[in-house]
C-alpha cells in the first residue's frame, strides 16, 4: 500500500508532504497516547491519533513514522503543519473515527507490525 | 569518528518546544553516520527524558557526549527529585496530571522506555535538588531492540 492508499481509504485530505504520497507503508498504529506509541511501536510508517499539537510530529520524528493522519476531524495548526514539512512527513486529515479507521487500513492490508508473544 | 560533546538548556514548562535538543541530536547523528538503530535509540531515550524535564521537573541541562563507541546522555534536572525510583520505573505508574495527559503524555512509559532504548541507564536523585540521569547507548554491539 503507498500513502496515497492510505489518503483514499481515509476518504482523507493532505495537509503536507504531497510529494512523498508514492512512498510505500507496510504497518500503522493508532493512539492518541504518545508515550505509547513510543513505547510499543516498532518499524510503523503510518500514525493514526486524535491527538492534535507538535509533540505528535516529534514523536513521529523519533519514530521514523513518514505519515500522521489525524482523525475524528482533527485539523492541526499552521505551526505543527511547518514542523512536518521541515522534517518531510505526510500530514493527511480524515473525519473518520479511530475504530473505523484502523479497520480499514487492516482490512485493506496494513498490519499492526508488532507481535504479542 | 571524533569525539563530540553537544550542550542543550531545556526550558521549564516549554511544552512546544520539548523535543528539539532531541531532535537536533538525530540530525547530527544521522549525519555523522552513526548506524540507524544507534540513531533511533538514542532520539527515543532522549526524547523521552526531555519531555520528562519538561512536565515534571522544571527543565535543566542536557549533555550528549558521542565517542567511537558510544553515545553518552547526561540529562540534568532541577525538579523535586523521584521518592521511590522502583516505583517510578513500573510501566504505567505516574504521578501527571490530567493536564499533561491530555497532551498525549503521562502513561507512565516514560523512565521505562528510557531504560528499553537505551544499553545502560543510572539514575541519581536527591529530593528537593533534582535528578540527573545517565544513558549509554552502544554504537554497533546494540541488539537490544
Amino acid at each position: 500500500m503507498t500513502i496515497a492508499d492510505v489518503k483514499r481509504l481515509l476518504k482523507a485530505e493532505i495537509l503536507c508532504g504531497e510529494e512523498y504520497i508514492s512512498k510505500d507503508v507496510h504497518t500503522a498504529c493508532g493512539s492518541d497516547m504518545m508515550s505509547d506509541v513510543l513505547a510499543f511501536v516498532k518499524d510503523q510508517s503510518v500514525l493514526l491519533t486524535g491527538l492534535c499539537n507538535p509533540q505528535v510530529i516529534r514523536t513521529a520524528e523519533m519514530m521514523d513514522i513518514i505519515c500522521i493522519c489525524f482523525i475524528r476531524g482533527k485539523r492541526p495548526e499552521e505551526s505543527i503543519i511547518e514542523l512536518a514539512e521541515e522534517r518531510g512527513l505526510v500530514v493527511m486529515a480524515s473525519d473518520m473515527r479511530m475504530f473505523e479507521a484502523c479497520g480499514i487500513l487492516y482490512t485493506n492490508g496494513l498490519s499492526g507490525g508488532a507481535k504479542v508473544e | 569518528m571524533s569525539n563530540l560533546s553537544l550542550k542543550y538548556v531545556v526550558d521549564n514548562q516549554d511544552f512546544t518546544r520539548a523535543g528539539e535538543a532531541s531532535s537536533d541530536v538525530k540530525k547530527k547523528l544521522k549525519m555523522m553516520g552513526v548506524p540507524p538503530e544507534a540513531v533511533r535509540k538514542v532520539a527515543i531515550a532522549m526524547y523521552e527524558g526531555e519531555i520528562n524535564m519538561v512536565i515534571h521537573a522544571n527543565g535543566g541541562e542536557i549533555t550528549v557526549d558521542i565517542t567511537p563507541t558510544q553515545i553518552i546522555m547526561i540529562l540534568k534536572d532541577n525538579g523535586p527529585g523521584i521518592a521511590d525510583i522502583e516505583q517510578a520505573m513500573q510501566a504505567g505508574w505516574s504521578t501527571a496530571s490530567e493536564n499533561i495527559r491530555a497532551l498525549g503524555f503521562g502513561a507512565g512509559m516514560g523512565l521505562p522506555n528510557m531504560k528499553k532504548y537505551s544499553d545502560e541507564m543510572d539514575i541519581d536523585t536527591v529530593l528537593g535538588v533534582g535528578t540527573t540521569v545517565t544513558m549509554k547507548v552502544n554504537i554497533c554491539v546494540s541488539h537490544k531492540i
